[in-house]
C-alpha cells in the first residue's frame, strides 16, 4: 500500500518534471525558432504578425541580400580572422604562463600569480584603456581588438590547475631521459591536458567572435569593423547597411527577413562548432567554478 | 607551502644565497622565457591602464598626455559627488543588479534539480544542450531576440499583449518595463550555464542518503528540500557571494544593446554613462574618476562577500 501510494507520488512528479522542463526548452527555442522563420518569410507576412514556427510563402531574398552584401563580407572575413589569431594567441599564451605557474619550484611564481589576480579584483576601467591602446597607435588596427584581451587571467587559473595536477613523477621520469622544459611542456603536459585546452579554446573563441564593446572604442573605419558591430548596425537600420548595393531599391528590401537572415548567418558558425566541445565545456567549467 | 619554506631554508644553508638564486634561474630560464610574453600583455593592456587611472586627479588633455597633463587633484571626484546623474546611474547600477540577483539566483538551481530528476539520458542531454545554448550568443543577437518577442505588432507575444490590452506599449521603451527586460533577458541567456556548477554539486551529494530518506517514507520533494539543497549549500552560498563581488559591472554590453534615451531614467548604468559620456564628451578625466570609483566599490564589494562567506563557515572565495 505504501510503496503503491509513493511511486504514484513519483509518476506525478517526474511527469510534471518532465512538463516543466519541456517547458523551459521552449522557452529556449521558440524566440530563436521565430527569427530564423522571419528570415524565410515574405516581408508582408511579418509586418501583419503572422508568422510563427514555420516561414510563410517560404524564399531566400534576404539571404541573397545578406550573403551579396559586401560589408556584411568583409566584417564577416575580419571577424574570421581575429577569432582564429586571437585564440591561437591567447591559448599559446595562457599555456605557457599557466604551465609555468603550475611550477612550485620557479622563484617569484607566486609574486607573478598575484600580479594576474590582482587583475580579476581591480579593473583600470573603460576610459584609461582605451587610452592606453590609443597612445599605442592601435586604433583602427584588428590588433586593437586582439591584444588588449589576451590576457584571461580566469582561464589561466584552470590550466595552472590542470597542469598542477598531474604528478610529478612524469615529469621527473622525462628528465631521466633528458627531456628538457620545452620538449616535457609539448610531449607530454599538452597532449595530457587536451579537454581543458578544448575548454578555454572555446570560451576564448566564442569571446573574441562575439566581441562587440571593444570595436566601438577602438575602430572607426568600417572596412576593419568585426561581425558583431556591422550586426548592430544592420539591426538598427537596414537600409543604411544596404546601401551599397544597389540592385535593390530601398522599397524592396525585406528589412525585417533581412534583419533575421543577418542574425542567423552571424550564429551559424557558433552553433556548428557547439555540439562537438559540448562534452569538454562541461568537465572544464566544473573544474573552474569549483576550484576557481 | 610551510613545508616548501623550510626546503628552502635548509638549501639556503648548503649554499650561499646567491649562487643558489642563480642555479635556479639558469635551470628555469625556459619557464621565464615561457612568461614573458603573457607578462608583456599584463603589463600593456593591465598595468599600464591602471597607471593611466591618474588622470581621474589631472585635467587630461590629448596634447599633453597622461604624463603631462596637469594635476587637478580631487576636483572631478568633488564634481561627481556634485551631480545628481551620477547618484541615479549608480542607483540604477545597484538596483538592476539587485533585482538580477534576487531573480535569478533561484532559476539555475531549479534547472539543475529538473535536469537530475529526468531518467530519459537522451532527453537529459537534449535539455542540457538547448539551455546551455544562449550563453554563447552575443548581447548583439540576444537584444535582437529580445526586440523581436517584445514587439507587440509583430512579435510572438502579440496576442499575449493584446489580451493585456497593452498592444501600444513596447516594454523595452518603457520606464516601467526595462528594468524586467534586463532580468528577463540576461536570465534567458545565462540560467543553463549556471545550471552547470549546481548540476555537479547535486552529483556529488552521496546517494545513499536518498536511499535512507525513501525508506523512511519520504517523496521527491521532501528528498529535494532535506537533502539535496543543504547538500548543495556551500554551492549556493558560494555563487551568491561571487555574484554580490561582482555587482557593480558586468552589464555594459547588455545595456548598450537594449537602453535608448526613453529609458535612461531607469536603465542608464555606470558603464553606458561612462562610455557615453567620456567618449563621445571626450570627459576623459570626470569619467576615469567614475570607473576608478566603480572598480574601488567593486573590490570592496568582493573584500565584502568573502568576509561574509567565512562568516558563514563557508570557504574563502579565494
Amino acid at each position: 500500500m505504501n510503496t503503491k501510494l509513493q511511486s504514484k507520488g513519483e509518476t506525478v512528479f517526474s511527469v510534471t518534471n518532465y512538463i516543466l522542463l519541456l517547458l523551459v526548452i521552449l522557452i529556449c527555442l521558440i524566440p530563436v525558432v521565430n527569427l530564423v522563420a522571419k528570415s524565410f518569410s515574405d516581408e508582408a507576412s511579418i509586418l501583419a504578425g503572422d508568422v510563427f514556427l514555420w516561414p510563410i510563402n517560404f524564399n531566400v531574398d534576404a539571404y541573397e541580400v545578406v550573403l551579396n552584401s559586401k560589408r556584411f563580407l568583409v566584417s564577416f572575413q575580419n571577424s574570421v580572422i581575429i577569432t582564429v589569431l586571437g585564440t591561437i594567441l591567447n591559448v599559446l599564451l595562457t599555456i605557457f604562463t599557466g604551465y609555468a605557474l603550475s611550477r612550485s619550484r620557479l622563484r617569484g611564481a607566486k609574486a607573478i600569480m598575484m600580479l594576474y589576480v590582482f587583475t580579476m579584483l581591480f579593473s583600470a576601467g573603460i576610459i584609461p584603456t582605451y587610452l592606453i591602446v590609443k597612445e599605442l597607435g592601435l586604433l583602427n588596427s584588428l590588433w586593437a581588438l586582439i591584444l588588449p584581451s589576451l590576457v584571461s587571467p580566469f582561464n589561466m587559473i584552470i590550466v595552472r590547475l590542470y597542469f598542477f595536477g598531474i604528478p610529478d613523477s612524469l615529469e621527473e621520469s622525462a628528465k631521466m631521459d633528458g627531456a628538457g622544459n620545452l620538449r616535457i611542456l609539448f610531449q607530454i603536459m599538452i597532449p595530457l591536458a587536451y579537454p581543458v585546452i578544448a575548454t578555454i579554446a572555446l570560451f576564448c573563441a566564442v569571446e573574441y567572435w562575439n566581441s562587440y564593446f571593444d570595436a566601438l572604442m577602438y575602430i572607426n573605419d568600417s572596412g576593419r569593423l568585426p561581425l558583431q558591430v556591422f550586426l548592430r548596425e544592420m539591426l538598427m537600420s537596414v537600409s543604411d547597411a544596404t546601401s551599397n548595393i544597389d540592385m535593390l531599391s530601398s522599397a524592396d528590401v525585406p528589412q525585417e527577413a533581412i534583419r533575421g537572415a543577418t542574425v542567423v548567418a552571424a550564429t551559424l558558425p557558433i552553433v556548428i562548432v557547439y555540439p562537438f566541445l559540448q562534452r569538454f565545456f562541461v568537465k572544464g567549467m566544473v573544474l573552474g567554478a569549483v576550484k576557481g | 607551502m610551510q613545508r616548501m619554506e623550510k626546503v628552502e631554508l635548509t638549501q639556503k644553508r648548503a649554499h650561499p644565497a646567491r649562487a643558489r638564486w642563480l642555479l635556479d634561474l639558469k635551470r628555469d630560464y625556459v619557464l621565464y622565457l615561457l612568461l614573458l610574453p603573457g607578462l608583456a600583455a599584463l603589463l600593456l593592456f593591465k598595468y599600464l591602464p591602471m597607471y593611466g587611472v591618474v588622470i581621474a586627479f589631472k585635467d587630461f588633455n590629448l596634447i599633453s598626455g597622461i604624463w603631462g597633463s596637469p594635476w587637478a587633484g580631487f576636483k572631478h571626484f568633488e564634481e561627481l559627488f556634485r551631480a545628481p546623474k551620477f547618484y541615479s546611474v549608480l542607483e540604477n547600477t545597484l538596483l538592476i543588479n539587485f533585482y538580477k540577483l534576487v531573480f535569478q539566483f533561484p532559476l539555475p538551481i531549479l534547472l539543475a534539480l529538473m535536469i537530475n530528476e529526468v531518467r530519459n539520458l537522451m532527453f537529459k542531454r537534449f535539455a542540457q544542450t538547448i539551455t546551455y545554448l544562449p550563453h554563447f550568443l552575443s548581447w548583439v543577437i540576444i537584444s535582437a531576440v529580445f526586440i523581436n518577442v517584445l514587439s507587440p505588432q509583430t512579435g510572438i507575444l502579440k496576442n499575449v499583449f493584446a489580451f493585456f490590452g497593452m498592444s501600444h506599449i513596447m516594454m523595452i521603451a518603457d520606464e516601467r518595463f526595462f528594468r524586467g527586460v534586463l532580468v528577463a533577458s540576461s536570465a534567458w541567456k545565462e540560467t543553463g550555464w549556471s545550471s552547470i556548477i549546481y548540476l555537479s554539486a547535486i552529483l556529488a551529494v552521496d546517494p545513499q542518503l536518498f536511499e535512507a530518506a525513501k525508506i523512511d517514507g519520504a517523496g521527491k520533494l521532501r528528498q529535494i528540500w532535506h537533502i539535496t539543497l543543504p547538500g548543495i549549500r556551500s554551492v549556493i552560498v558560494f555563487i551568491i557571494m561571487l555574484r554580490i563581488g561582482t555587482a557593480l559591472g558586468n552589464d555594459l554590453e547588455q545595456v548598450l544593446m537594449l537602453y535608448s534615451p526613453f529609458v535612461y531614467s531607469v536603465g542608464d548604468v555606470i558603464g553606458t554613462y561612462v562610455y557615453r559620456i567620456g567618449l563621445g564628451q571626450m570627459k576623459y578625466s570626470f569619467t576615469t574618476a567614475i570607473g576608478l570609483f566603480q572598480s574601488l566599490i567593486g573590490m570592496a564589494l568582493i573584500f565584502g562577500a568573502n568576509k561574509l562567506s567565512k562568516k558563514f563557515g563557508e570557504r574563502s572565495l579565494w
